[in-house]
This record gives structure tokens, sequence and C-alpha cells, in this order.
């Protein structure tokens, strides 16, 4: 007898049937009946109508029967929460059975059951399970106050099960201990804030004492908890790294890998002089390498994170080259993971084998694959100088293939071996150009229009080849199509007898014809400049490029190591943070490495030193994405393209505008597109082009030549997070102009060169009045001073805070990201004096709501002082008065988008705080007045 | 932690439906373009969840390209699923769950119920539905993988329904003290009136050769499974040539070190059973454990170094022409030649666009495939240190396709009646103090194979 019997009975009236089956007296006719209920819910027939009927079945001694009800309830006690109030009783008294294989069932069960009427029921039983002689039954109630938190966690808390539940952390039974913390991870997840997991050196050590004893999912449970302390000092890292290695040989690679999480995360602690570091890190090797042979399910699990690991500590597995190697029968999802592995791996002394291997891939089945064999050969040739050659001889013998996906995929490579190495493979070229009709991809096209372009005068028929794309000009991508722009007139500049007619055609296809707005803009530009000056035109397009970086898919520094913190997750597998595919709170809690402290002072080198400074010091780094990216120095292919730093960092409203002349002439006014100067926002009442008045109307300045407060220069980017590169800086504001005073030091081993500096757009439409002047290259260990003038009429955004600043900084290695805040009294303007009439109207006309107080305490200065102090950085005092022995100082100012804001402050003789009083139409900005108010005061 | 689990047949309908937690679903259905969710779904469930169904439905089973990931998400759901034969088995969440440990677990359930009622099929998943849900209801509780051990779960989750109603109390405490304890994988009081255990080596050679004959990777996996039958709650001790140990053990004379020296085999990796002592194992290297009752599988390890291969292949491949290929392959038995290799199967890969085959050899039997596109040369035994050779004349058609043949690897299959990673067990120590046997009375059996892993020779 089978159980599929009842899967086929589908008649009609079958609810008829069973209804009279169901309340039969019979034992074994209720039991098939309710079988017969169960089968059909589970292929998705409405059986909620015998609802009353199953529940009467609920009381019986016959175990079988009572978990299949106990299944029905779970499933219908949703849509029918009244009716399963009548199984609540049962349920109550279960929990009281001799048995504790029916205690259990019962308490399990009614967590299941997710219907608000039943879990103030649910209450007393738990208690009782939770304090059970039984520790299966303690285990079960465990997991149930978790599920009591999910349906009403105020309940839970209000009922004092939370502190049962730590209870249950120092339980004799390994199983309780490993579900009570997996409860309270969970729960705890939800609360951020509280200091639910009150994770103590001794709680700790009772969990690495249940972690020996208990079974493999709860030994997960536990390692997962684990990897959230941070440790004291060094010394306790140790020791707890010491407890978890033997995991390392479990036969459940979750523990493994939740082994591997603690490590990684702990090991930060560890000074690398220690030997057992070194030992550390030998040990994590072997079971990394045999997790590649488990099923391919959890292979693609470890690949995922062996990326990772990779990234984060390639000495872990740089000898392992071959175990990543393809075999044959691979799943297409873990090929396509060992050959990311294989490239981070890739060095001078396993090339060879890589090159071989990737090569044997090349001519596979798979088309995705395929393309990522050939684009990691190209990677090869750019990480292995020594390797070039021979990668493009390989990839030359897959362009004769003809396989047209292949030779696309070698062509975009090839253009990035150009890059790397130029005047090196020319010789090339003949054979690209053989393929140029088989070209149907975008980012193909792309690549060999810019080499065309780019090795014209070796070409002989470049006009032609590049004619031939221009006929379809507006049906290619906007990537061919600026491509195509950039190409021919870098042809023109090379030889302009021949190709004056297609460069005119180029420019009014781009400047005419095309929505898009830059394309147009590059076309103007071209336009504008080879009208004007051919001479720059040549130094500007045909201008040295900088070279490009060898790694270009690394994971963002901050964003690996919070990933390090999810090894064995989902989060890992993504390689994404929680919080991209987590709804609402759970799982957003941003996780980062522990900083390295050391127990004593001696143990403590030089190098890790950085390391411990406090992270909340450290200015944010802003996720290097590819939008982002673009945006920010207009880079079309990957690497700069046509990006020297003139291009990239000087294309400001105003220098557009100097050129707009000639612009005028040539194209002769009727479709002439109003230059970008216009973009300059007038929303916000102010004076149009008041920050270019700034700049050079400095007679309204009321004689302060002092200049306004200046804060010493803080680190912006630490070293350690730019490849060596190091920024720190401050802003100031002197008669009128604002500057951004930048310090670069180059603590890395190679010359930079080629900086450039963008900023984002920001509240205050800060941006760099002139390109950032390096003149000679920054030599290893040299720092360079730097005063960049700011102007401000970039575009505007409103950041949060309002004073954040984002910026990149470019140079020859490559581009770095950081955020900064700008103090607001650099925004002050010298103009901003306001007359009695006018102020009183002003203070009058905004609404009450718009005022906020502050106290600024510890400032002992007199009135007087504080007005001068004020005055030097373009706070005006209007008025002074003498109410009732405190001075009242009415002043105002204004921002350089034209913000008025008007204050009042009092000064007690003898009481060292004072009180502001702030007024403003935008009251957003209060706050950071405030704070300029204290800077100012208290420096 | 995981949110719901399903079962499906390979045309997407589901068999078994088990929801944990009600977040999975609520949006999924959003973004997925549903056709109609076909009447076997009917009104099923919670809406939600329903939606969460179809979404793997559509998007995995139904997809029209091969799975690219065995983790999917779709509209902030995760959906994790493995595959055996056609049933899907899918585990769905929302949060950022220990995605290893959700594989694990997937992997145990299959293990699990194929200990209770075999293959698992369609059919069989029908037929035992009822205890499906039952023992689901009990290895993960809330999302939670619970003790999923089959040794303890036949104690008191049976097909002939529930024991309970007959059993003392003690018998219950017993079970739940088991479930939830220290050895979670052994009931006590077990009697055999013979104790006897099998040891069973078994390995897995894996090989990629270069065409040259050069050796690109190489790698056992090996497995000790061990079946045992005793009494009581003995405690044994492992022991086998570990490089370490020996090394550790013949520093008191020298005269072994110099003799064991070069049986011992370094084990790069190893994995245990749970029931193995770890922190033992790390400090003192020594492997010792209380063993489940009947079979299991005690270690797991992998070898690199001294391997010995037990059969090279040597490929020739010529194209004569466009229509024309010439294969010839030797293959040479590399071991003693007093043992016998068996089931040996040499796979010869020929193009697409093959028209006709003729093969001579030397031995054995061979026949073109044409459904498989390859050679298929069958031996049934060959002794050590011989060499045998096939060769073949592939007719092709002539096409005008510019891709190239792939020329995929040769491969092998084969069988050996010794450990290639050279693996030796030195002693299985049985201890039980309760009980009155003692180690000598323990009929011990050893058994050593290698098979054939991914054992390939590219041509």
């Amino acid at each position: 007898m089978t159980d599929s019997k009842y899967f086929t009975t589908t008649k009609k009236g079958e609810i008829f049937e069973l209804k009279a089956e169901l309340n039969s007296d019979k034992k074994e006719k209720k039991k098939e009946a309710v079988k017969k209920v169960i089968a059909s819910m589970t292929v998705g027939k409405d059986v909620s109508a015998l609802f009353p009927d199953v529940v009467n079945c609920m009381q019986t001694d016959n175990l079988e029967l009572k978990k299949l009800v106990y299944l029905y309830l779970m499933n219908y006690a949703k849509s029918q929460p009244d009716m399963a109030i009548m199984a609540v009783n049962t349920f109550v008294k279960d929990c009281e059975d001799p048995n504790p294989l029916i205690r259990a069932l019962a308490v399990r069960t009614m967590g299941c059951i997710r219907v608000d009427k039943i879990t103030e029921y649910l209450c007393e039983p738990l208690r009782k399970c939770l304090k059970d002689e039984d520790p299966y039954v303690r285990k079960t109630a465990a997991v149930c106050v978790a599920k009591l938190h999910d349906i009403n966690a105020q309940l839970v808390e209000d009922q004092g099960f939370l502190d049962t539940l730590k209870d249950l952390i120092s339980d004799s039974n390994p199983m309780v201990v490993a579900n009570a913390v997996a409860a309270l991870s969970e729960i705890a997840e939800s609360h951020p804030s509280s200091n639910l997991l009150d994770l103590n050196p001794q709680s700790i050590n009772k969990l690495l004492t249940a972690l020996n004893e208990c079974t493999e999912w709860g030994q997960i449970f536990i390692l997962d908890c684990l990897a959230n302390y941070t440790p004291k000092d060094d010394r306790e890292a140790q020791s707890i790294c010491e407890r978890v290695t033997p995991r390392l040989s479990h036969a459940n690679s979750a523990v493994v890998l939740s082994a591997v999480k603690v490590l990684m995360k702990f090991m930060e602690m560890l000074s690398k002089d220690l030997d057992y570091y070194g030992t550390l890190l030998k040990k994590l090797a072997p079971p990394l390498v045999t997790l590649l042979s488990a099923e391919p399910e959890l292979q693609y699990v470890a690949l995922r994170n062996i990326n990772l690991i990779v990234q984060k500590r390639p000495e872990i597995l740089k000898h392992e080259m071959k175990v990543f190697f393809v075999k044959y029968n691979d799943p297409i999802y873990v090929k396509l993971e060992k050959l990311d592995i294989m490239i981070r791996l890739a060095s001078q002394a396993n090339i060879a084998q890589v090159l071989a291997e990737l090569k044997e891939y090349a001519t596979e089945v798979d088309v995705d694959f395929v393309r990522k064999a050939v684009r990691a050969i190209g990677r090869c040739a750019i990480k292995v100088e020594q390797s070039a050659e021979r990668c493009v001889s390989t990839l030359l013998d897959l362009i004769q293939t003809k396989v047209n996906y292949v030779v696309q995929e070698a062509i975009v490579v090839i253009k990035d071996i150009f890059r790397k190495y130029p005047n090196k493979y020319e010789s090339v070229i003949a054979t690209l150009c053989e393929n140029l009709d088989s070209l149907d991809e975008p980012e193909a096209r792309a690549a060999m229009i810019w080499i065309v372009g780019e090795y014209a005068e070796r070409i002989d028929n470049a006009d032609e080849l590049l004619e031939s794309f221009l006929e379809g000009f507006h049906d290619e991508s906007t990537q061919v199509q600026l491509q195509l722009l950039t190409g021919i007139v870098k042809l023109f500049l090379k030889k302009p007898t021949e190709t004056q007619e297609l460069v005119q055609q180029v420019l009014s296809l781009a400047t005419q014809d095309s929505d898009n707005p830059d394309l147009r803009d590059r076309g103007y530009i071209y336009w504008r400049l080879l009208s004007t000056d051919p001479v720059a035109a040549k130094e500007v397009v045909l201008a040295e490029k900088p070279l490009i970086s060898e790694e270009t898919d690394l994971i963002e520094p901050t964003l690996l190591d919070e990933l390090i913190c999810y090894i064995g997750t989902l989060a890992s597998v993504y390689h994404k943070p929680p919080s991209a595919f987590v709804e609402g709170g759970r799982g957003v809690v941003h996780k980062s490495l522990p900083p390295r402290t050391a127990s004593s002072e001696s143990a403590e080198s030089p190098e890790t030193a950085p390391a411990g400074a406090p992270p909340g010091e450290q200015p944010d780094v802003i996720p290097a994405q590819g939008d982002l990216l673009g945006d920010l120095l207009n880079l079309d292919l990957g690497p700069p393209v046509s990006g020297p730093p003139l291009t990239t960092s000087s294309v400001q409203m105003g220098a557009v505008d100097l050129l707009g002349g000639g612009l005028d002439s040539l194209i002769g006014g009727t479709n002439f597109v109003a230059p970008p100067t216009a973009a300059v926002p007038a929303s916000l009442g102010a004076p149009i082009g008041s920050g270019l008045s700034d700049l050079f109307d400095l007679t309204s300045g009321v004689g302060t030549l002092s200049g306004s407060y200046v804060a010493p220069k803080a680190v912006w980017l630490p070293a350690m997070k730019a490849k060596g590169l190091e920024i720190s800086g401050t802003f100031t504001r002197q008669v009128g102009s604002i500057s951004m005073d930048l310090q670069l030091t180059n603590k890395a081993l190679q010359v930079m060169t080629d900086f450039a500096i963008q900023f984002n757009r920001n509240s205050f439409g800060l941006a760099p009045a002139a390109p950032l002047q390096v003149h000679a290259p920054l030599s290893p260990n040299q720092t360079v001073e730097i005063s960049l003038p700011l102007s401000t009429v970039g575009s505007v955004m409103k950041m949060e805070p309002l004073n954040n600043l984002q910026v990149a900084v470019k140079n020859n290695i490559d581009v770095f990201y950081f955020s900064t805040l700008y103090p607001l009294h650099i925004l002050f303007v010298e103009d901003g004096k306001m007359d009695r009439q006018m102020f009183l109207a002003t203070w009058k006309d905004i609404p009450n709501e718009n005022e906020a107080q502050f106290q600024i305490r510890d400032c002992p200065l007199n009135a007087e002082a504080v007005s001068s102090k004020l005055q030097s950085s373009n706070i005006f005092t209007v008025a002074k008065r003498n109410v009732e022995g405190q001075d009242m100082l009415y002043q105002c100012l204004k921002l350089t988008n034209g913000i008025w804001v008007l204050a009042e402050l009092r000064i007690q003789p003898g009481n060292p705080s004072c009180t502001l009083s702030l007024k403003c139409r935008a009251p957003e900005v209060s706050q950071h007045v405030y704070q300029a108010y204290e800077t100012i005061l208290k420096n | 932690m995981i949110g719901g689990l399903f079962i499906y047949n390979h045309k997407g309908e589901v068999l078994i439906s088990r929801v944990y937690r009600d977040d999975i679903g609520s949006q999924a259905a959003d973004s997925a373009v549903f056709s109609s969710s076909g009447p076997f779904l009917g009104e099923r469930l919670g809406g939600s969840v329903r939606n969460a169904v179809d979404a793997f439905r559509v998007n995995v089973i139904h997809a029209r390209q091969q799975v690219r990931s065995p983790v999917t998400n779709i509209a902030r759901t995760s959906f994790f699923h493995v595959k055996r034969s056609n049933i899907w088995l899918a585990a769905v969440t929302k949060q950022n769950v220990n995605a290893a440990m959700v594989f694990e677990f997937l992997y145990k359930m299959c293990d699990v119920m194929a200990a209770y009622f075999g293959k698992i099929s369609e059919e069989n998943i029908k037929n035992n539905f009822v205890l499906i849900y039952e023992l689901l209801d009990e290895i993960l509780d809330f999302g939670y993988p619970q003790n999923s051990e089959t040794g303890a779960l036949k104690t008191f989750i049976t097909q002939q329904g529930i024991k309970s109603q007959h059993q003392t109390k003690e018998e219950q405490s017993q079970i739940t003290s088991q479930v939830t304890g220290q050895i979670g994988w052994r009931r006590e009081g077990i009697k055999y009136r013979r104790n006897e255990l099998f040891l069973d080596v078994l390995e897995s050679v894996n090989l990629l050769m270069s065409p040259q004959g050069q050796v690109l990777s190489a790698h056992v996996s090996g497995r000790v499974v061990m079946k045992s039958y005793l009494s009581g709650m003995p405690e044994c001790k492992f022991g086998m040539n570990d490089k370490i140990v020996i090394e550790k053990q013949g520093k008191g004379t020298a005269d072994e070190t110099s003799k064991s020296g070069k049986q011992s085999i370094a084990i790069d990796d190893c994995t245990f059973h749970q029931c193995v002592r770890l922190s033992k194992f790390d400090s003192e290297r020594s492997i010792s454990f209380i063993p489940p009752d009947g079979e299991f599988e005690l270690m797991r390890y992998r070898t690199t170094k001294d391997i010995i291969l037990p059969f090279r292949v040597i490929p020739l491949v010529r194209e004569v022409g466009r229509t024309k290929l010439e294969v010839k392959v030797v293959i040479k038995s590399n071991f003693k030649p007093s043992l016998l290799a068996q089931k040996i199967e040499v796979r010869i890969p020929t193009p697409l666009n093959t028209s006709g085959v003729q093969v001579i050899c030397m031995k054995g039997k061979a026949k073109y495939k044409a459904s498989e596109n390859a050679i298929v040369w069958k031996i049934k035994r060959m002794a050590g240190m011989k060499e045998s050779q096939i060769s073949a004349e592939i007719e092709l058609l002539p096409t005008n396709d510019k891709k190239k043949w792939a020329r995929p690897p040769i491969s092998m299959n084969f069988e050996v009646p010794f450990a290639p990673s050279g693996l030796k067990v030195r002693y299985l120590k049985v201890f039980e103090p309760k009980l009155n046997y003692s180690d000598h009375d323990v009929i011990k059996w050893v058994r050593y194979i290698g098979r054939s892993g991914i054992y390939e020779t590219r041509c």
C-alpha cells in the first residue's frame, strides 16, 4: 500500500466524502481521510472547508494522526484564525504530555501557526518548555522563541523570553546551546542596537566548548555567531583561532567555510611577524582546495568565496593554481568562476601553464566561457609583462579561427594591450583590419575604431576604413559614435590634407543631427579646438595616454572587507552587501573587519599602525560603480581613451565659454546650441554668475585681508586605500577666493604622474576652477603641496550631509574616490552685510519655525572680540544691544549661492557659553552655520 | 534562514511544499511575467507563496538557457536548487543565509530520503509524501537544520507508523537524549553476537594530461568507508601510513624511519565524519571516534604527491585533408603484473560531422557510438605492465562550418585493486570497556579499490 493513491482522487464532491470519512468512528478510516486531505493540499486544492472536521481529529493518542492534523493546521490556520483557536486547548494539553516527543511536537507546531490570536496562548506552554527537563523539548522551545519573535516581537520582550533564551546559552546540552545561539542571532539582527548576544570572553568560552560537541548544523550556528565577536586583543584572537582551526577538517563544507570566516576575520588582528600568523595562513589553503572536490553547487559557493579570499590575502592560494584548471565536465557556472580565480592567481611563475590552459578553453563550445577565456589572455598580457608577446601571438592564432565572437573579443583585448605596451605590437594591425567586416558588437567596433584612429599614420587606408563606419553613423551605439568622432579627429590631426571633408562630416553629424548631449558636447569641443588653435588641439587630442592598471575588476577594498565578514553566506555568493538584496531591517548592519590591536605595545609593528586608526576618522570611499566612474571622468572604454589630464579635468564651463567666440563664427549662430554656461542653476536666487564675480570682483571686500579661519590639514585619502597615494587637505577662503589646499604624498614605490581631479555634483556647486597642476612627477616618498582654486559654478545636487563633497583623483595608476566635509564658512561671501532696516524686515519676514537655537560652550570671549573674529570670516555684525546685562549681537552672512542667514548671538559676561539663534529661509543650512560659528570662535 | 522548501518534478509541478516563513515570495511575482500557473497549482496555498513557487518554475525549470548558477535571485528572493535525476529540490529565502549550509542541507535531505525509500523519483516521493513531511518537520525547524542523522531519525520516525505508543518512558528519553546528545549518531544498547567491521578504502584518481604526456594536474580523492557491527559504545582508533604520524613515531628508532619512510604518504588535506574528535586530530593527529552503527563515511582525503597513475594514454590524432581523421591510441598499464585491472573503458571523442568509422583494436571490443559522438573501447581485464592499442579511421562529412572541432579529451574508466595514493590501513583498534569483548575478538576486513575519476588526456 503506498501513499500515491491519495493523489488520484479527483472526483467531484470529494469534499463531502472526505467530511464523512473524517467523522467516521474508525481510527483507520480517519487516518486515511486525513492523508487524502493532506495530499489534496499538497497538489494545491483548497481543502480549508474541512477545517473543523480535521481539527476534531486532533484529540487522539495516535501520534501519526496527530502529526498529520498538525501539518494541516500549519497550512490553513492563517486563513481561518477563528477556527484555529479551537485547536489551542489540545496544544496546551499536549505540552504537558509525559512523552517528550509529543511535548516538543506541540510547542514546535504552535510556533508555526502564525496567527496573532494564538500567540498569547502560546506564552505559558512555551515558558514551561524552555525549562523542560528534556533537552529535546528545550532545543525545540529555543527555536520557538525566534518564531514567536517573528510574529510579535514586543510580546517576546514583555514576557522575558529573551532572558530565558540567553540562559540557555549556558545549557548543559550542546544542541540546546546551538539552537539558542541561532535564535538569538536572528533576533539580534532585527535589533541591531540591542546587546542581545552579549558576547564576552566567558560566553565565548562556553560557545567554543559547545562547538566540539554539537551537530554539524549547530557548529555552523556557533561559528557564524563567533564571527560577529570582536576580541579585545590579539592574544584573545589567537586563542579563539586555535580552537576553531580543527573545524577545518570537518566533512561538512559549511562548517569549513564558517570556520574560514572566523579565521580570516580574526587574522586581521594578528601581527604579521607572529609565527602563528604564518602557520594559520598555511593551514587555510588545504581545506579551501578540498572544497573543490565537493558537489558542483557547493564548489560554486566555495569558488565565489575563494575569489574574495584571493583578493584579500593572495598569499594563501598562490601555489595552488592547478586546482583551478577547468575540467571538461564542470558545470558552466563552475568553469566561469575558476577562470576568474586563475587570472587573479596568474603570475610570472605560472604564466606559461595558465596560457596553455586558456588557449585550450578558447576552443570550447560555451560562448560566454570562450569570451571570458579570450579576455583572460588579454588580462594576462597586461598583468605579466614577460608573457605579453606570447599572449599576442595566441590572440592572433585565435583571430585566424574566424569564429566571430572570438575575433571580436580578441580585438577588444588587443586594444588594451596596445595601451599598456605602446609601439610594440603594432605589426598585427594589418591582421586586425582584415576582420573589420565581421565585427558586429559595439565594444569590438569601438575598439577597432580606436585602433585605426590611434595608428592612423601607419594604416594607409585609415580614412577609407573610418569612412565605412560613418555611413551608418546614426545606427551605431553611443560608444561607437563617440569613438568614431574621436578617431576621425585624430586622423585629421595626423593627415590634415586628405581628410578635411571627413572631419567636417563627422562634426556636423555629431553636433547637428544627434540627440545625445555627450556626443554633441564632445563634437563642439573638438570643433572649437580645431577652429581656434589646431596646435593646442593636437596637444589635447594626441596627448600621451596614462597607463592602464593591471587589475581592472578588483572589488573595492571597503566592500571586500565587508564581504569577508560574510564568507559562506549569500552576500559572498552575490559579491554584494546584504542590504543590496535583503529587504527591511534585517541584515543591513554594516560589518567591518576588526582593527589590529595588540595586547602589549612591543608587539605592535610599525606597519600595523594605520590599521589601528579609529574607522570614524577615515573618509568614506565611494564605491567604484561603473556609472560613477564614467560620470566623473568621462571614459567610454574601460580605461580612458581620449583621457589626457586636460580633457578630463578641465572641461569646465568657464573654459568652454572662453572658446565660445570662435565657435560662433564657425557655425554661424543659426543652430547654435546655448553654451553650457546657461546651465548654472538660476533657481537659487543668486545673482547669476555670483561665483564668477566672487573671483574677480574683489573690491567689495570689507577690507579684511586676513582671510577666514583655516582648519589644519586632515588625511582625506589614506595611502592604503589609494595604492600608495595619500591625500590630506583643507579648505581656505582668502580675499574672496576659495581654494582647496592639498598635500599629495607618494607612499608607493613607483613614480606617479598625470594627476587630475574632479568633483561630483554637490550642494553648493563647488568645482575646481583650474586643473590640478602637479608640475613634476611625484617620486616615491615625495610630498607636494598644491592650492587648487575652486569656483562655485559647478552643477548642483543636494548632498547628505549638506557639506559633503565627493572627489575623484586620478593618476597614472588608477582613479581613487573619497569624500570629505568642507566647513561652511568658506562659502560666506564678502558682500554679505545688510543694513539695519533690511535686517529687521528680513528677520520678521522669515517664519518662526525656521529659527534654530544652539549653545556655543566654552567661549569666554567678549562681544568685541567675537564680533571682530567673526568679521574676518565674513560674518558681519549689523547691530549690538545690551539687554539686562547680556550683550546681544545681530549678525548676518550670505552664502555663495545667495542664501542669507541671520543670527542673534547672546553673550553673558562671566558665562563661557553663549546662545546662537539662526534664522534662514533654507533651515537645513542652520546646523552647518552653527558648526562654522563654533570652529571660528574656538580657533 | 531557509524560508521554504519545495520539491518539483521535471514539469515544474510541486510535489512537496513546506513553508517556514511568511516573507518568501511576497514580491517575486511583481517582476516575473507568468504564463498562467497551470491547472495543477490551482489555488494553492497563500498567494505569495504561489508566486515564489511559480517564479522558480518559470525562471529556472522552464528557462530556455542552461542553468547559469545554482543560486538564483528573483525579485530579492533567493532560490537554491539541486537536481537529482529529474527531481528539483529548491530552498527559498529572503535573508542573507549561509549558502554553503543550505546546499549541505539539501544534499543531506537527499541522503535521508534515499535512506528511507531508495531512489529519489517522482513516484517514490508521491508514495512517501507523508513521511517526507514528517521528516522535514523534524530536520528543519523554522528553517534551521536539526539533527539529520538517519540512524537517529530511524529510531522515532518510521514508515510503519510511530512506535511511540509502545515505548516506555526510558525508551522515550533515550531517544531524545540521543537526538540531542553528544553522540547523536549512535544509540545505546546495540548488541551483536559476532563483532565485525569492514573497511573500504575507495579512491578515485583524477588526471589531466597534455597530448605530450605531461601531467597537468593529478590528484586522488579518497574515502574510507566503514561498516561496523559492534556491540555497545565501542571506542575506535584508526591508523594509516600518514607521513606526519610515521615520522613522529619513527624518531625513536632510526631503523624504522628509513624503512617506513618510503611507504608513508603525504596527505594534503582530510575531512572527517562528525563522530571523529577533530580537536584530538588537530593536536595529536590521531583519529579516534565512536562509530555510528552500520555503514558510514569515516573520512575523505586528498593527495597530490607520488600518485601511482594506473594507466597512461598516448593519443595520436592526424587530420588527413578535410574529410578524414586518423586516430591511434595506446594504453599502458603501470602497476604490479600480478594485479588485474577491470572494467576498462576508453572513450575517444569524434567530431559531430562523422559519417563513418573503422576501428581495429588488439584487445577487447571497440565500437563507434554515433549518439555519443565517441568511439568506446572496452576491455574486461588487463594485468599490470601491459600495453594495448587501437587505431581508427574516421570519415567526415564536408561542412562549411568555420568553427574548428573542439577536440574534447580522451577519457578513461577503470577499476584497480589497490589504492593509487599508496594509502595503507595500519590498524583499527576497538575498545569497549563495559562489555567483555576485546580488540582481538573483532573480525576485521580491509579492501582497497581504486577507480578512475576524471581521467583525461588531451589530444
